[in-house]
């Protein structure tokens, strides 16, 4: 379908009026309602999901989408599962990236100015171009933590990547070839292991775990019917907030 | 007084004792070199094809960066970055349309709008501090010192970001001589390191320290004196290199001028990072006095 089709069919049906909006789905014009996220849209449009799905909670990755706006210039990319249609959306997913991810054993590293540059040489080709930034549905400013990792700021790039969700759409834009999320990873996973200091809490809880502390709640739970288990998870207490206010006070 | 600093990632890796040793005697004379607030690498490099402006949007981001944080001047120690900013800022101020579609590019960024003033540190000491000024503060002059000053290339060409005269640089003379140390000239100080080729090509590199720094031995040099620090490792790493390459050669230890300062401004040593060196320059300033 040309735009110049679009238009017409535009005029004669007022679509926006009618509570729907009209979008593109690999192309193909579909109408779908207003306030539908992407992945809803696409599923009321008769499509079922095999990949380019997962948590449906923004939080896997799975589901990135790119798309351009009728008459814009502009590239945009979003999460299926979180943003919503918009009228005149041109619509297609990306399941999967192909983005060498290097092997390495983090015992074996340590966290040297250049060790993220070692293993992933690529990231001296960036050109501070930002279509990493642009490109990312979570807003991260990837360009930034690149160019930490570049500098040897192993604990700057795990902050400014804490927030990524690895769905590559900065690794399909780069047009230096970084494969941006394995950056951010490696970095994070060297800041929790080498740059951090140790989790206590996090040991002892393991330990309780390993002697079995919890076997017998977990016994418990499994002899309970649906109606208790669903009573008790509403009872639930969220977070020891008292315990993590004083922390924060400190 | 604050003056705004561009450092660079080599500053923050493989150069650190040029960024600390700066660090320190700016403060010593009176200025406090304050690193910008957002910054991303120079560019390294800059492109010189006509039609190849993506390689100009990291020194460019730069400039913007600088406009941000409403300053007009900026102080860039490595020479590699200061080449890099300042020819992509010279190529916009010339070419409107390059800088329009930079601008247009970057659609979400603030707009440059070609009013940063890119000096080298170098430049800053010798024309907002003064070699003068700079002579007076000198606490231990480096009497009977000899050093060879080198610039490699990035100081100097192309002509339009020198900050001297391309073919007889006087700088590093008029610093040395402030320093109270005895300059040792040589024909060698504007040659060319070896540059990049000392990736592909590391027994080039070699041969060509051997050849910048058997002048300065002949004519009995302490030390050399550079800024750059990619002449740096070319001279000190791949120059110490040569040593198992050619009978008998001994590499001269090379300093950052700002080391020199910090020694003659009588600055701590340890905190000068004289031990990031592979040719150890300890003996011969011990020798001479420099160092206890």
């Amino acid at each position: 379908m040309t735009e110049t089709d679009v238009e017409c069919a535009k005029q004669d049906e007022p679509i926006q009026e009618a509570g729907n909006v009209e979008i593109f789905i690999m192309g193909k014009r579909y109408e779908v309602p207003v306030g539908f996220t992407i992945m809803k849209a696409i599923e009321y449009a008769g499509y079922q999901y095999v990949r380019s799905c997962g948590c449906r909670a923004g939080f896997c990755g799975a589901c990135a989408t790119v798309y351009r706006k009728e008459k814009e210039q502009k590239l945009h990319f979003a999460l299926a599962c979180q943003a919503l249609v918009e009228d005149g959306m041109y619509l297609v997913q990306i399941p999967f990236v192909p983005a060498y991810k290097a092997k390495y054993d983090i015992n074996d590293l340590a966290p040297e100015d250049n060790i993220i540059l070692s293993i992933y040489p690529e990231i001296a080709r960036c050109v501070s171009c930002n279509t990493c930034t642009k490109s990312c549905p979570q807003d991260i400013n990837v360009m930034m933590y690149i160019q930490n990792a570049l500098r040897g700021n192993i604990t700057k790039a795990a902050e400014i990547s804490f927030d990524c969700i690895q769905c590559g759409l900065c690794a399909m834009r780069c047009p230096a070839d970084i494969k941006h999320y394995h950056v951010g990873q490696l970095a994070r996973r060297l800041r929790g292991k080498y740059i951090d200091p140790e989790s206590k809490e996090l040991n002892a809880r393991m330990e309780e775990m390993d002697k079995g502390k919890y076997l017998d709640e977990v016994d418990k739970m499994m002899s309970m019917d649906k109606d208790t288990i669903l009573d008790l998870y509403k009872k639930r207490k969220i977070e020891a907030k008292g315990d993590l206010d004083e922390e924060v006070d400190q | 007084m604050d003056m705004l600093y561009y450092p660079g990632c080599t500053l923050k890796t493989s150069a650190k004792n040029l960024e600390t040793s700066a660090m320190a005697i700016a403060e010593k004379l009176g200025y406090r070199l304050v690193e910008m607030e957002e910054w991303n690498c120079c560019g390294v490099v800059a492109s010189l094809t006509s039609d190849d402006l993506m390689h100009h949007l990291a020194p460019l981001r730069n400039l913007i960066h600088i406009e941000d944080q409403k300053q007009d001047k900026v102080v860039v120690l490595c020479d590699m970055c200061y080449n890099t900013l300042k020819q992509t800022d010279i190529r916009v101020k010339e070419s409107q349309s390059d800088l329009d579609t930079l601008n247009d590019f970057m659609d979400k960024e603030n707009d440059y709008n070609n009013t940063v003033n890119i000096m080298h540190f170098l430049e800053f000491l010798r024309d907002e501090v003064g070699f003068a000024t700079l002579k007076k503060k000198v606490k231990k002059p480096l009497k009977g010192l000899k050093v060879m000053p080198y610039y490699g290339c990035m100081l100097l060409r192309p002509r339009e970001v020198a900050i001297d005269d391309a073919e007889d640089p006087k700088i590093f003379s008029d610093l040395i001589k402030a320093l109270g140390a005895e300059v040792v000239n040589n024909p060698f100080n504007i040659e060319c390191c070896g540059s990049y080729r000392t990736i592909d090509q590391k027994e080039l590199t070699s041969r060509r320290a051997k050849n910048i720094s058997s002048f300065a031995l002949e004519h009995d040099a302490d030390v050399i004196m550079l800024s750059c620090p990619l002449c740096k490792y070319n001279l000190d790493v791949r120059g110490k290199e040569a040593e198992s390459m050619y009978d008998g050669y001994r590499q001269l230890p090379t300093l950052y001028f700002t080391q020199l300062i910090a020694l003659a401004l009588g600055l701590d040593a340890e905190s000068l990072g004289l031990d990031l060196n592979a040719v150890d320059p300890n003996p011969i300033l011990k020798k001479k006095g420099v160092i206890d």
